[in-house]
């Protein structure tokens, strides 16, 4: 093929990361001989100063008209070498990158093989190039707001740095009030800090901030739009109350006659009314009528809040109201669950009394909880021994293969309450103790020495089957003891299970809403596990807290507060460009069929009627080709993902060498 | 058997860029090996796929050709991993009637976190292709539209 | 008429001739035939499994192989011994292209394929989850009403796969006693070892772990134990008077095959659930 194209191509060594697999100097001489190629050369790093120097350099020097690279992975660095082959005068639209670290040089060994692969790969790179436009790239203003989606304590951090920042915020909240799991959590690990004496502060900030527009019981439905410029439908489903009018009295629930509904917040250890608040430091103030449970919603009779309520806050008519927000970007704090210990029989949960779930514990040993903080059995006594067993759920082929990385320092916590409240025998069943934090160490050998006795060895069920005389009436705990190398049976009066934390049951839902993934675990996936934890592959959507991976509340606040960072230097940037790879249909070959208009996921292509042809509305238009597959004609075309250059690529990568 | 050499089939793989692409990058970034046979081609969706690029690859001399999009449900452009399903459904009875077998085309879902799927994926492709032996379609069909050497 | 592969498996064939034969004749009933697999072989379990993995992963799929010939896309074992090693061959021939190589060629020495569309499962799995809480009641002419049943899975009906049932805590089989009309004790050893062939080897300790059972059984007020396994059920009740003797305690307790159970709610007489082939006095259960 002969050209007037001047190409340049240049050869990443990556140190000995490509180099020690891919013979460079063999590919820079192969890379001399293909068509338009003036200049090859290879260096030890590309993307260094020095290495973009030389393309700049040569461009100069030696009048390129394009510049491939081959080197790592162009997620990694195209925008590096586009912005070296800008600087240099070209437009940064004539360079093509070729893939050579992680698609070569770290998957193969066999140098002659990933010297072969990466000759193909440059000669697709070369071939393509060619065949590249100049292309100029939209700019388009950032809208100032930001929406966090989760008000746990990650999404309570996120919302009061950006608030504090002068930004709207806007806080969308599933539940009648923000503060997640922490709100529930008695003491936390290792300080123990009273959880409500450190949460409830910040609940009161995103509350009263001028900037912090809260929506309770309220959930996104759909993200559209793009990054700076997403459109959130929110639904804010009816409670019933008029939060204007009402004043959080209380009355209402005092009064409300249906009181034996089994409390979420308490995990059923106790009930709540009808109309109710979740707890009493709850923000916002403001109580919800629980629909399914309400006298005048099941029989068209009761009013009995209404009557009472003196500031007429009360509206049984009140309808969802769905808002839609423009924002800027989306912080995603959306939690996670426990694991449900239903799904692990053998330790008895739901069969035995007195087998605790960790957050029946936790509101066991709250003081404001159901039992005002003290350690009871069913019966009403205190147990004379308690044995928490770790890792149940996690680390588990069959349930969660991940460490859940909080439960050793909780079961620690519980421990410690459970030795100051009780003083009963302590004995808690462990894999390994990962006390992985600050502090958290020193936390654990703090417990030895109060007199905790732990057992190397995983609970394999919990029994009621007695072997021995002092088994009977107790709960019998089995476990392998792997440094005694024999099978323990530890008869006690309380069991609590510390399971494990999974993505939530709707994280799917919510991955597909916001156009995200998740990992093999469920949970939300980061752009990059090391230098991108907090932002997902889709531009201006950020992640917070444990929606992306089990964290404690240290970590869930440092990522509520990068998330946030995150977004202040989108919006504060004011503007972004935007990829130019969006579709345009060349009227002269378009035939006017539409099928381009039934592909399109976007509605981004019109029928002109006087035209007879269809047309993209760019500013709708994501760049994801399907209506160029779909064109009979060959009339829709993708910028920088034209049929011709992804042709060429394909005759690189099978030309005979 | 083993003094001949091995048959090395060539494959051409169109990966998405936010799921398949990512995922074979991040195969690369854990260090998992796989046999170096599929070359790949970044495309930002698998609904890009145009099934004439099949057909080109086939018609270029490849043994088999790979296609990796997100899995259902996770498509960064909500459908298009639906609409690939759909043209590759159709791409396969085209390929019976140009006497390929229709083996030689995959259509795989291999999402970002899936690295050593991936490498699971291309190993297996590659083994099988290699069982079906060199593809050698005669070249002198005229299969590449005008357009895609435009 | 639904229909399956059948793999008697050999204790089936004599000793444990009345688990197979009132099976057949419960799946009947059901409107379910157990097609026997013609010139079947040893599962490959036990010996052929600890000696040679890959000649019982052969045998094994020699089973499968025969099952798929004969247009079967299910196999049905109804000895846990032979589930589970059927079962893991199958795991084996789709997951490890080693096993599946190394299988493929010694089945070609015999002139036979298998292309892996065989999929094995348990007997009790089969029975309750495709017949079905209305396929089964619809049947039921004599409800076993005030028989409280110990309903005993043993090892391996759950573990390792783990498919139908939660592998440590079983239900089924409870589910189906509620549907024969019967009741099922608390019976938390539902799942643990019966001590399988160390009964043999190890005599000491199999009777602990079968005498465990057996204890726990008549703790918790059953009137008989209900078992899906050859092996576990010639355990507990070929062995329960001497470890009773050996404990100094009364162990004796009916036990019982499943299927018998459901033959006898199906209204089929004591004979045709072969009551006449059990060790213990199974009178007052299977009358």
């Amino acid at each position: 093929m002969s050209t007037n194209e001047r190409i340049g191509v240049y050869i990443c060594h990556c140190g000995s990361n490509i180099a020690q697999t891919v013979d460079c100097g063999a590919l820079t001489e192969y890379a001399k001989t293909l068509p338009g190629v003036v200049v090859a050369k290879e260096y030890k790093y590309m993307c260094s100063d020095p290495g973009q120097d030389l393309i700049k350099k040569d461009v100069a020097e030696n009048k390129l008209t394009r510049v491939v690279v081959s080197s790592c992975s162009p997620l990694m660095h195209e925008e590096t070498f586009r912005t070296a082959v800008e600087d240099a005068g070209l437009n940064r639209f004539l360079f093509q990158m070729s893939n050579i670290r992680e698609q070569v040089s770290w998957v193969h060994k066999d140098k002659v093989k990933a010297t072969e692969k990466a000759k193909k790969l440059l000669r697709a790179a070369a071939n393509r190039v060619l065949h590249q436009r100049p292309l100029e790239r939209r700019e388009v203003p950032v809208m100032p707001e930001v929406v966090v989606v989760g008000g746990g304590i990650a999404g309570i951090e996120a919302a009061l740095r950006l608030a504090d920042a002068g930004k709207k915020v806007h806080l969308v909240e599933k539940e009648p009030t923000i503060g997640g799991h922490m709100a529930r959590f008695d003491k936390t690990f290792p300080t123990l800090d009273c959880a409500a004496c450190i949460l409830t502060p910040k609940m009161v900030s995103v509350g009263q901030h001028p900037n912090i527009n809260l929506m309770v019981c309220s959930e996104v439905e759909e993200v559209s739009g793009y990054t700076g410029n997403f459109k959130v439908k929110v639904r804010k489903k009816a409670t019933c109350v008029d939060n204007e009018k009402c004043v959080g009295c209380g009355v209402c629930w005092e009064k409300c006659p249906a009181k034996k509904i089994s409390s979420e917040f308490e995990e059923g250890l106790a009930n709540r009314t009808a109309i109710y608040i979740p707890f009493p430091q709850a923000v916002p103030k403001r109580p919800v009528i629980d629909r399914d449970n309400c006298i005048y919603f099941k029989t068209g009779k009761c009013k009995v809040c209404e009557k009472f309520c003196d500031r007429k806050a009360i509206d049984f008519e009140q309808k969802d109201e769905v808002v839609e927000l423009t924002v800027g970007a989306v912080i995603a704090a959306t939690g996670f669950e426990t694991l449900d210990p239903r799904e692990l029989p053998r330790y008895g949960y739901g069969r035995f009394d007195n087998v605790l779930s960790p957050l029946e514990f936790e509101r066991m040993t709250n003081a404001s909880g159901p039992t005002a903080g003290k350690v009871l059995l069913k019966d009403g006594t205190a147990p004379k021994s308690v044995a928490i067993l770790h890792c149940i759920g996690s680390r588990d082929e069959k349930h969660l293969k991940h460490c859940s990385r909080v439960c050793c320092m909780y079961s620690l916590k519980f421990a410690h309450l459970v030795e100051e409240k009780t003083h009963a025998e302590i004995t808690n069943f462990y894999i390994d103790i990962r006390a992985f934090g600050k502090g958290y160490e020193e936390f654990y050998h703090r417990l030895l020495k109060e007199g905790v006795t732990f057992v190397r060895g995983k609970a394999a069920e919990v029994t009621d089957v007695v072997e021995a005389p002092e088994e009977q009436g107790k709960l019998v705990v089995v476990a392998e003891d792997t440094l005694l190398g024999k099978v323990r049976r530890v008869p006690v009066d309380m069991v609590v299970l510390s399971t494990g934390l999974r993505a939530r049951s709707d994280a799917g839902h919510m991955a597909h809403v916001l156009g995200i993934s998740r990992s093999a675990d469920g949970f939300f996936l980061e752009r990059h596990p090391k230098l991108g934890p907090v932002d997902t592959p889709t531009e201006g959507i950020y992640l917070a807290g444990a929606c992306q991976g089990p964290k404690d509340i240290p970590d869930s606040v440092a990522q509520g507060a990068a998330a946030a960072a995150c977004a202040l230097s989108l919006i504060v940037r004011g503007r972004v460009v935007l990829e130019p790879v969006t579709a345009e249909i060349d009227e002269k070959k378009c035939a006017g069929c539409k099928l381009c208009i039934a592909n399109c996921p976007y509605s981004a292509i019109e029928y002109d009627e006087g035209k007879k042809v269809s047309v993209v509305i760019e500013a709708l238009c994501k760049g994801c080709g399907t209506c160029v597959a779909t064109c009979p004609s060959g009339a829709a075309r993708q910028k920088n993902f034209e049929d011709a250059q992804i042709s060429s690529e394909i005759v690189g990568i099978l030309a005979s060498m | 058997m083993e003094n001949q050499e091995r048959f090395e089939p060539r494959i051409v793989g169109f990966l998405c860029r936010w799921c398949t692409y990512t995922g074979a990058d991040l195969a690369g970034t854990s260090r998992i090996q796989y046999q170096p046979n599929v070359a790949a081609i970044r495309v930002m969706c698998s609904g890009r796929v145009d099934p004439s690029f099949v057909l080109q690859s086939f018609a270029e001399g490849a043994d088999g050709v790979f296609i990796g999009g997100c899995h259902p449900g996770d498509c960064h452009y909500s459908e298009g991993n639906y609409k690939a399903v759909r043209r590759y459904r159709l791409l396969l009875k085209m390929l019976a009637q140009f006497g390929i077998d229709e083996r030689r085309v995959r259509l795989e879902w291999v999402s970002a976190s899936e690295g050593e799927r991936y490498a699971e994926v291309i190993n297996e492709f590659t083994d099988s292709i290699r069982t079906l032996g060199p593809l050698e379609w005669n070249k002198e069909q005229p299969v590449v539209s005008e357009r895609s050497i435009a | 008429m639904r229909r399956y592969g059948y793999f008697p498996g050999c204790s089936l064939m004599v000793t444990n001739r009345a688990y197979s034969i009132s099976a057949t004749r419960v799946a009947r009933e059901l409107g379910v035939e157990l097609a026997e697999v013609s010139d079947w072989n040893c599962c490959g379990a036990t010996a052929y499994l600890a000696l040679s993995e890959a000649k019982a992963f052969v045998m094994s799929a020699r089973n499968l192989a025969l099952a798929e010939a004969e247009g079967h896309d299910t196999l049905v074992a109804a000895c846990s011994g032979c589930y589970v090693v059927l079962r893991k061959t199958g795991k084996y021939l789709d997951e490890k292209p080693a096993v599946r190589s190394r299988v493929t060629k010694a089945l070609a020495a015999g002139d036979m394929t298998y292309n892996r569309t065989v999929k094995v499962r348990h007997l009790l799995d089969v029975l309750v989850n495709d017949c079905g809480e209305e396929g089964v009641r619809a049947r039921v002419k004599k409800p076993l009403e005030g028989l409280k049943v110990a309903a005993y899975y043993g090892c391996q009906v759950g573990r390792p796969f783990g498919e139908a049932d939660d592998p440590e805590f079983p239900v089924t089989m409870d589910r189906l006693m509620g549907w024969l009309g019967a009741t099922t004790v608390d019976f938390p050893v539902r799942a643990a070892c019966c001590g399988g062939l160390t009964m043999t080897t190890e005599p000491d300790l199999g009777m602990e772990m079968t005498g465990r059972i057996l204890r726990v059984a008549r703790e918790r007020g059953a009137d008989c134990i209900a078992t899906a396994c050859p092996l576990c059920q010639i355990n507990l009740e070929a062995y329960q008077d001497k470890i009773g003797r050996k404990l100094g305690t009364d162990l004796r307790m009916p036990v019982v095959y499943f299927t018998q159970l459901m033959g006898r709610a199906f209204g089929l007489s004591s004979q045709e659930v072969m009551a006449q082939d059990s060790l213990t006095d199974v009178s007052a259960v299977l009358a």
